[in-house]
């Protein structure tokens, strides 16, 4: 039990920096999961915290202990491999007893833990069995066992289920998090499924280039993306983003986009009036875009005509490519909508839901104006 | 579609035919010398200087078939018929080829009055095959005869099976001495960062182009120094030197293949450097050990040169025992060639053992896959 602080941590390769500044605390017992593309830094911030890479400059603590120069071993964390990295010519049994071995645990307490384990993971019956005769779903039990038999003060994971087919991930997702409820300890979870961080996490902190974007809940991730990498990354099909100005007119405000325009509702126009006439990236997602059928209700709704380019039925929805003037664009509509290829309709913005990122500080990540 | 797929297999089966008659047609040019050691290591020492040793195998050979008596009022000086077939006593003599196949040769002048008849048919095993050689090389049987004088003189025998123990003692350590370092070496130069990593890893790699013979002097000046010519240490030093090398090399292609991760886990998991290497490097590497293995004792065990230099004539081992066997009783092909055999159980017993090892997919089921 332990609470894990990022300390302005820096890790260079040579000239790349993997990690820039990089400054995160994770309370005691919660679920932190490092998200971001491929290359982002997060697998480098767990193996720093795991020891297996030295910090550049700054500084981690575990608890209260600064462990910059603490030898794995005793940093009292246990890490899950993406590679699983069970000991090919060790029985389940003693890929779990080898490190409590080690550490000369006494031979009771090393069966109790690993049959406690094993029970909770329901690898009873394989204990006697070699990792090549498991499945790739037990193998990677098995490495969370070996985890587990530590009772370390923090749990990491480096993409734990990228090496599981799709159904098995849906389930060990589940395992992991109900883990982590019975454990009361922390986690640190790296993955690059945005699925897995919003539905795993109490937090996620979204990772690009070295720099931490953002780090919050997932539904504030999700709500109030704090800029355009974070908006884009978060979401599945991800936020649409438009060229547009900011026109004022009296006291109301409007996004002006290549072809079409838009009202801001009342109670947000005061924060873009000053944007007048400045050049903002409006970012909508694709579930506030309506079709004007089946409108929720209450929300302050701006019309938009729209040719129909591709439709992709899901089932439970329906999602839209749509042409707007020169925008492309991306809707999730009501399962009952009835439109095809090349009709011309109109559809509806949720604009309580809209998202305005400005440019001018960060041409290249904009920040979100709120 | 079919009938390409057809084709295709058909293709298939031919290039197996001529790869496997190609294999075959190796396997036996390698496997006939030492299939004719193997048979005259068997043999009398009568017979091996009679007949070729394939003679053991069936053969359509000539045997003889008892004699034909001319009867004494048969006139011997003109044309005489047996069995229905004429000829002169000179044509007899000459040896005629009957009808039925047999031979029939006049033995002697006229006035022996006696043919031999021989058949030419199938010979099976017929071969006189004893252990007695074996035993004689074994146990170095005493050789006793007349000099000059007429004074009985006993030499002793090779005794070979001290020297088939000396190599044992010269190649056992030999083997495994150099396999404990150079898997050491593998997996410092592999997993531990130290400075000067790569210069040292190129240096012991370049060591492989120094030839043996190089050394060979200044290495017996340095041994005659230290008192060390002529003792089982001296060849265990030679060999765990001359064989380092080769075995860093192969052990650390094979040991820096290991995936990192299971390393990392085992560090995390309290590991030392040490602990790792013998819980983990160690037990995953075996296919590697006992290839390398089999190199080093092979080569040991067939080494000539190191041993005369450096054991000398003091304790012969097998090869040098061998090469005097040579000298001593050149002719006695019976003893060589069992000499030979003997010489060569060991290394394939080894070779048997070991091969096992050589399986793959050790690292199966550890990472993804």
């Amino acid at each position: 039990m332990a609470s894990v602080r990022f300390n302005h941590v820096f890790k260079k390769f040579g000239d790349f920096t993997a990690l820039n500044n990089l400054d995160i605390t994770v309370e005691d017992k919660e679920f932190l999961v490092l998200v971001g593309p491929s290359g982002c830094g997060k697998t480098t911030a767990l193996r720093c915290l795991a020891g297996l890479e030295d910090v550049t400059e700054g500084d981690i603590f575990i608890g209260e202990n600064r462990v910059n120069d603490t030898p794995p071993k005793d940093r009292d964390i246990a890490m899950v491999f993406q590679s699983y990295a069970l000991y090919p010519h060790m029985t389940v049994f003693d890929n779990m007893a080898f490190g409590l071995k080690l550490r000369g645990v006494k031979k009771e307490e090393i069966n109790r833990r690993v049959n406690e384990a094993a029970g909770i993971l329901g690898l009873e019956q394989l204990l006697k069995r070699r990792p090549r005769e498991l499945s790739g779903g037990q193998r990677q039990r098995v490495a969370v066992g070996r985890a587990i038999v530590r009772e370390p003060k923090v749990f990491l994971f480096d993409e734990p289920l990228s090496n599981l087919d799709a159904k098995l991930r849906v389930q060990t997702r589940a395992q992991i998090s109900k883990l982590h409820q019975s454990l009361q300890t922390t986690f640190i979870y790296v993955t690059h499924d945005q699925t897995e961080a919003m539905t795993m996490a109490s937090r996620i902190a979204v990772m690009n280039k070295g720099v931490l974007q953002q780090l919050d809940t997932p539904q504030a991730l999700y709500d109030r993306p704090d800029n355009l990498f974070v908006a884009g990354f978060i979401g599945s099909p991800a936020m649409n983003f438009f060229d547009a100005k900011i026109r004022k007119a009296d006291k109301e405000a409007f996004v002006e986009m290549n072809g079409f325009s838009m009202k801001i509702p009342a109670n947000k126009a005061e924060k873009y009036m000053a944007y007048d006439g400045k050049p903002v990236i409006f970012g909508i997602r694709p579930e506030d875009i309506h079709n004007p059928e089946f409108l929720p209700s209450n929300i302050n709704a701006a019309e938009v005509e729209a040719k129909v380019d591709i439709i992709e039925l899901m089932g439970n929805e329906i999602n839209l490519n749509l042409v707007s003037g020169t925008h492309n664009y991306v809707a999730r509509v009501d399962p009952r909508t009835r439109f095809t290829i090349g009709e011309k309709v109109k559809l509806v913005f949720n604009m309580d839901n809209m998202h305005i990122f400005d440019p001018s500080l960060d041409s290249e990540n904009p920040v979100a104006v709120r | 579609m079919a009938a390409r797929t057809a084709s295709k297999s058909g293709q298939q089966r031919t290039s197996n035919i001529i790869v496997n008659g190609v294999l075959i047609l190796i396997c036996l040019l390698w496997t006939i010398p030492t299939i004719g050691v193997l048979v005259t290591s068997f043999r009398d020492s009568r017979d091996i200087f009679t007949t070729g040793w394939w003679t053991v195998l069936p053969h359509r050979g000539v045997v003889d078939a008892g004699e034909i008596k001319i009867a004494p009022d048969v006139d011997v000086n003109g044309p005489i018929t047996i069995d229905g077939v004429t000829h002169t006593f000179a044509e007899w003599r000459q040896g005629v080829t009957m009808p039925d196949k047999r031979i029939i040769t006049w033995y002697g002048n006229k006035r022996t009055r006696t043919l031999h008849v021989q058949e030419s048919k199938w010979i099976w095993f017929g071969a006189n095959l004893t252990l007695d050689n074996y035993k004689n090389v074994i146990t170095g049987q005493d050789i006793s005869y007349k000099d000059a004088e007429g004074n009985t003189i006993i030499r002793k025998g090779s005794n070979f099976s001290a020297a088939f123990l000396n190599s044992i003692a010269v190649t056992v350590p030999s083997t495994i001495i150099p396999i404990l370092i150079a898997a050491f070496a593998a997996y410092g130069f592999a997993w531990i960062n130290f400075p000067g990593r790569k210069f040292f890893f190129t240096l012991v790699v370049a060591l492989l182009v120094v030839p043996l013979q190089l050394a060979l002097v200044p290495i017996l000046q340095d041994y005659t120094v230290l008192g060390l010519n002529g003792t089982y240490m001296a060849m265990w030093l030679a060999h765990t030197g001359f064989g380092l090398p080769l075995a860093i090399y192969l052990l650390f292609n094979y040991i820096s293949t290991i995936p990192r991760d299971i390393l990392e886990s085992a560090f995390i998991d309290g590991a030392s450097n040490f602990t790792i290497f013998t819980q983990l490097i160690f037990p995953l590497s075996v296919p590697a050990l006992a290839s390398f293995a089999i190199f080093q004792f092979l080569w040991v065990w067939n080494d000539y040169l190191v041993a005369l230099v450096f054991l000398g004539d003091k304790n012969r081992v097998v090869t040098v025992a061998l090469a005097a066997m040579v000298g001593e009783k050149g002719a006695d092909w019976h003893l060589l060639t069992s000499g030979a055999f003997i010489s060569m159980v060991l290394p394939l017993v080894i070779f048997f053992a070991l091969q096992r090892y050589f399986v793959r997919g050790l690292m199966a089921g550890s990472v993804k896959g």
